[in-house]
């Protein structure tokens, strides 16, 4: 029986952006949208974990879902490069990434259920932009569903989840019965580039684009969270003493005895 | 429901002991009740023995204490702490839900936030209570690149902290707090069933709980310094860390990696050499008491938030030091 795989997906701000570029609108208290997007870093490895299990189980469909507005098509259609069959963009107005998930949550449960008869949801462990870590773990609450966090591995056996969990001193094997939602961390191992015959087989799929209203969301009827207050570039409270010497091995011996002054070490 | 009131704070155990980053969370509680006058203080302790807990928690400011002794809770395990959770938060009405952003928490704090109604304000560093009796989070977001406050605008605020974000504060054994045993059944909650555990043991101290680290970057230019950088761990007590790019190269293994897609560490002591210091570096270590920095570039970002810097060829700077250090430490 074809497994069927939703992989949650998020373009982002490449968080690799030197500091020195990095831009943020006071006016609208929110990041330019078109610094440097890319995936998710830890949802390429979703990607990666549910294109494995395609591979290992011989007969799984792999949908990526990502929510947002002003997706740059190149980026977001990298999934399908890799291996994944479908793509489903939830473009709408109300879907602009901000620091409160809820709309976010709830558009990705709706579009889950659209889809229908989903397995297995696979995301990244955290989004490099909010840092959230909570879009998963809420649609999981909002599909009823068990979620297992943190994957460095992930097989689907009778309709059981088996995951290998990362711990700080090694892992923790769990089991969960299937519809089940996994997140998946950089432990996995690295995401696969695409090749030749994937990135041509991409350009060839169009991605199936719903607005809120296509997938029964009511985003009026949510309410939110949090209000932003503020979002500002971080005062550097840390005054910097730069030790210097006759020379670079004068200042080594200076920064010791400095260390030593100051009771460091 | 009546009308919410005091604030909760999600507890956390370490074996038979209450967590470090738990009586940081009663510390943070009770300085937002200086602006709730008249609310109370209340946790959770959910363990296998949590009597002496308990007491603890009393001295350090809770009221009344919310617990649960029961041997599967001697292990982590999220799913019975949020059905426990949310028994608790049935009962006490809190305004406010405060927990930690550890490993636990991480998996507990959304679920909880998701079934009260609201959303986690997530790894906060400073909190606060606005004239509206809001609850104000500020946090690190964009790797580190920017910091934003929010309001957190539900009937019920749930905030998961930093760890050593907030001090603990001195407990006094003189305070009085009330127990109040709940019962909630656990087998129904867990539907995530460990099946194996398996530990591999690390050399040496663990990089997260090193009181030292040494991280080790693209500056280096290959995997042979690092051992340099062994050296100089071992000399302070301390374990090596590395920057994604030295990852990257295969210079050491992944385990290293100190950053946003790495290890998170809060060190008394972390000192960079030849890390340039990309705000997805200084996601990982920017809460270090001390950060010195040895690196050839004057520019570079990692001197913006180190206390020392010495702008340097590390292969002159650091064995110099290291000399050094040997005399002054005997």
């Amino acid at each position: 029986m074809t497994i069927k795989i939703v992989v949650m997906a998020k373009q982002v701000i490449d968080p690799e952006t030197p500091t020195s570029a990095f831009r943020i609108d006071a006016n609208i208290a929110s990041v330019p949208a078109n610094q440097s997007p890319v995936i998710n870093g830890f949802d390429e490895q979703a990607i990666e974990a549910a294109i494995r299990l395609k591979e290992t189980s011989g007969d799984a469909h792999v949908t990526v879902v990502s929510v947002g507005s002003g997706f740059a098509l190149d980026v977001i259609k990298k999934p399908l490069a890799m291996g994944a069959d479908e793509l489903v963009l939830l473009d709408d107005p109300a879907f602009s990434s901000g620091i409160d998930p809820t709309v976010t949550i709830a558009a990705l449960a709706a579009a889950i259920a659209k889809i229908g008869d989903v397995d297995v949801v696979l995301a990244g462990r955290q989004a490099s932009d909010w840092d959230n870590a909570q879009v998963p773990i809420g649609v999981a609450e909002a599909l009823g569903w068990p979620i297992a966090t943190v994957a460095k591995k992930v097989d689907v056996h009778d309709r059981t989840i088996r995951v290998e969990c990362v711990l700080p001193d090694g892992h923790e094997v769990v089991e969960a019965a299937l519809p089940a939602v996994v997140t998946v961390s950089n432990e996995l191992g690295t995401p696969r580039y695409p090749n030749m015959r994937g990135i041509m087989a991409a350009r060839r799929v169009q991605p199936t684009v719903w607005s809120a209203q296509d997938i029964g969301l009511d985003i009026a009827a949510l309410s939110t969270a949090f209000e932003l207050i503020s979002l500002d570039k971080p005062q550097s409270a840390v005054e910097t003493e730069m030790i210097t010497g006759d020379d670079d091995a004068d200042a080594g011996r200076k920064l010791a005895q400095r260390l030593r002054d100051e009771r460091i070490i | 429901m009546a009308d919410c009131n005091g604030i909760l704070v999600i507890g956390e155990m370490t074996g038979d002991e209450i967590a470090s980053t738990t009586l940081e969370a009663l510390a943070a509680g009770r300085s937002l009740l200086a602006s709730l006058p008249g609310e109370k203080l209340s946790i959770i302790l959910a363990g296998a023995s949590t009597a002496a807990a308990a007491q603890i928690a009393i001295a350090h400011g809770a009221e009344a204490v919310y617990t649960i002794d029961d041997p599967s809770l001697s292990e982590p395990a999220p799913e019975a702490i949020v059905a426990i959770s949310e028994e608790a938060v049935r009962q006490a009405s809190p305004r406010i839900v405060l927990g930690s952003k550890t490993l636990l928490g991480r998996d507990v704090m959304p679920r909880l936030a998701f079934r009260v109604g609201t959303a986690l304000a997530q790894d906060c560093t400073a909190l606060a209570i606005d004239g509206a009796k809001r609850l104000l989070a500020t946090r690190p977001v964009y790797g580190g690149n920017a910091v934003a406050t929010i309001a957190c605008t539900s009937k019920i605020s749930v905030a998961a902290l930093r760890a050593k974000s907030i001090d603990a504060a001195e407990p006094d054994d003189s305070r009085v707090g009330l127990i109040v045993t709940l019962s909630v059944d656990l087998v129904a909650a867990v539907r995530v069933h460990s099946v194996d555990r398996v530990e591999q043991t690390a050399e040496g101290i663990r990089l997260e709980d090193a009181p030292v680290v040494v991280s080790g970057g693209r500056g280096l230019g290959g995997p042979e310094p690092f051992k340099e950088l062994e050296k100089l761990a071992a000399l302070l007590g301390g374990a090596v860390g590395a920057s994604r790019a030295a990852c990257d190269a295969g210079w050491v293994p992944s385990s290293y990696q100190v950053g946003l897609t790495g290890k998170t560490v809060t060190p008394e002591l972390y000192i960079a050499v030849g890390i340039s210091g990309a705000s997805q570096h200084m996601a990982g270590c920017s809460n270090a008491r001390t950060i010195v920095a040895i690196n050839k570039d004057t520019g570079a970002n990692i001197f913006k938030d180190a206390r020392f810097g010495v702008a340097g060829d590390w292969q002159k700077v650091l064995p110099a030091f290291m000399e050094q250090l040997h005399e002054l430490l005997g």
